[in-house]
């Protein structure tokens, strides 16, 4: 398999790694079990993400797409960041092979849930239907052989 | 940046010797062996020769070995030869293990959906089947039994002979697709009771795409390819005779330098092994350890992917492989782990590193120094590690490494 030139950038010097003790909002999505778990740390200020850190256990991929995520959202307004679909992290990435989209996937839903959890921390009323994960990116399904 | 090749179980560097024992027979035996002039009498002698070798080689016959395309096309041939004929006498039934090679497995699952039961043995957690549990599951229609020599992923080495031994005694035919045992540990067909056996060429220093069968005389052999009269009329087509040659001299090679590599390579593998499972924290090697194959190294590291693994160890030149989903190109890891009983989550944390007697001792230092750095890297952003550790001081009151 072979990965682009801006995934691996990304695998081998990923931005944003770590936690926010501080953090307003946390997302994890995945599991273990699959194989890719991602964990997205967001701080806000005034409704614009002013900083974001990840954590993830996973694929090369899973790593450069929670990278490449964090970058698309950092110092964004929340309005925007919601926006951010995986095809455009795909496309950021300069593609991904057929087998590892479901990375990108899980990593705009581990975008999605950080801001659902600040959102239920802060009390705001948000519309469910645009976040949380439903298992369709199949990431989550065990496929038999 | 110097490359540390250390896949020898995918394949391996073809030996200098055997390239120019190629090299010399694709100049000279242009000849087509079924021709009846000196030429291709020449080329037809050359070819009795090596499979003569070979035979000398595994403790056979020359006229029971069969050259195939390597050993995937082995185990198809064995496997389908033995279903079919079994079926004749009424027996449908066949006995495997859940952590033979693909080559195997989807051949016999092919069979299934063909109306064969197939049982498969379950492994220890040492990665080795019990003689005991082939005994139970043999029947009265179970038509033959297929058991790997050594496993690829993890190394361990079957009890071959004695299961030979329960077969003979049985009356069942006994397959052993021994890719990876054969040039590597000292194999005897005819002491291991063994009915047929698959073998590969590119595993011991050969070329690829090439390998052979040994068909013990008496069992049936069905045809695997009709046309000429090439193989003893059962695989048709004008012989890779340059490979053919190169698969003889390659293994002549490896038997004749067998105790002497064998020593060497343990002796780097449990190096290595002590090494990494000292300064790793977590880490756990799969299969036993000491009845596994001289090269074969296989760690689980908790809390992190194979596939990331990997790569990271390939920016540092160091070519290994992993039995991660991501690497098999499923959402499941190594179905050989699976069978070990290890959870997802750790079979998802695999590597395999296979040495062989052209890696040095400065190599493996480098790798035990390079590896446990990659690993302490991909846990300090790992959730699963964050939350092992989390897990591990509730428990403990001292903290781990
Ligand atoms: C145990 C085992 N069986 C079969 C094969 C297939 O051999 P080949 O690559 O020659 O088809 C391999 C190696 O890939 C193997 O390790």
């Amino acid at each position: 398999m072979l990965y682009s030139k801006e995934v691996m950038d990304h695998f081998t010097n990923p931005r944003n790694v770590g936690k926010l003790e501080d953090a307003d909002g946390v997302g994890e999505v995945g599991n273990a079990k699959c194989g890719d778990i991602m964990k997205i740390y967001i701080k806000v200020d005034n409704e614009i993400i002013s900083d974001v850190k990840f954590n993830t256990f996973g694929c090369a991929s899973a790593i450069a797409t929670s990278s490449m995520a964090t970058e698309m959202i950092k110092g964004k307004p929340i309005e925007e960041a919601l926006k951010l679909t995986n095809k455009a992290v795909v496309e950021a990435l300069n593609g991904l092979p057929p087998a590892k989209i479901h990375c990108s996937v899980l990593a705009e839903e581990a975008v999605k849930a950080a801001v659902a959890n600040y959102y239920s921390k802060n009390s705001i009323e948000y519309d469910k239907e645009l976040f949380g994960c439903d298992g369709c990116c199949g990431s989550c399904k065990i496929a038999g052989e | 940046m110097k490359l540390i090749y250390v896949d020898n179980a995918a394949t391996t560097a073809m030996s200098g010797a055997v390239i120019g024992a190629m090299e010399k027979s694709m100049r000279e035996d242009y000849g087509n062996p079924s021709s009846l002039h000196s030429m291709g009498q020449r080329s037809a002698e050359r070819v009795r020769a090596a499979r003569e070798t070979i035979a000398k080689r595994l403790g056979c016959r020359s006229n029971e070995i069969y050259f195939t395309s390597g050993g995937t096309e082995a185990d198809n041939w064995a496997i389908r030869s033995c279903a079919k004929n079994g079926e004749k006498r009424g027996k449908r039934h066949i006995i495997s293990t859940k952590f033979e090679h693909h080559a195997v497995l989807h051949t016999l699952q092919a069979l299934e959906k063909e109306g064969f039961e197939v049982t498969y043995i379950d492994v220890n957690e040492n990665g080795i089947v019990k003689v005991g549990d082939v005994e139970k599951a043999i029947r009265g229609d179970t038509a033959f039994v297929t058991i790997m020599y050594a496993n690829n992923e993890i190394g361990t080495i079957q009890p071959i002979a004695e299961i030979g031994r329960l077969c003979r005694e049985n009356g069942v035919v006994f397959h052993t697709d021994a890719v990876q045992a054969v040039g590597h540990i000292d194999i005897n067909v005819e002491k291991e009771n063994i009915d047929m056996l698959s073998f590969s060429s590119h595993k011991f220093h050969g070329p690829k795409g090439i390998g052979g069968l040994y068909c013990r005389k008496g069992i049936i052999l069905n045809n695997m390819i009709f046309g000429g009269a090439q193989e003893r009329n059962k695989r048709a087509g004008t012989e890779n005779v340059p490979q053919i040659i190169g698969t003889a001299a390659a293994l002549d090679e490896a038997c004749s330098g067998l105790e002497k590599n064998a020593a060497y390579v343990t002796a780097l593998r449990d190096r290595l092994i002590d090494s990494i499972l000292s300064s790793v924290p977590r880490s756990r090697l799969n299969g036993d350890r000491e009845n596994r194959l001289p090269g074969n190294i296989s760690f689980c590291f908790e809390g992190i992917e194979g596939e990331s693994l990997l790569l990271m160890l390939d920016l540092k030149g160091i070519c290994a492989s992993s039995g991660s989903a991501c690497t098999s190109g499923s959402l499941d890891p190594s179905h050989v782990l699976l069978a070990l009983g290890l959870p997802h989550e750790i079979a998802h944390g695999s590597l395999r590193i296979s040495l062989s007697e052209n890696n040095t001792s400065q190599e493996v230092d480098f790798i035990a120094e390079i590896l446990p750095q990659i690993v302490s890297k991909l846990r300090e952003m790992s959730p699963v590690w964050e939350k092992i550790q989390i897990g591990e001081k509730e428990v403990n009151t001292y903290a781990i490494q």
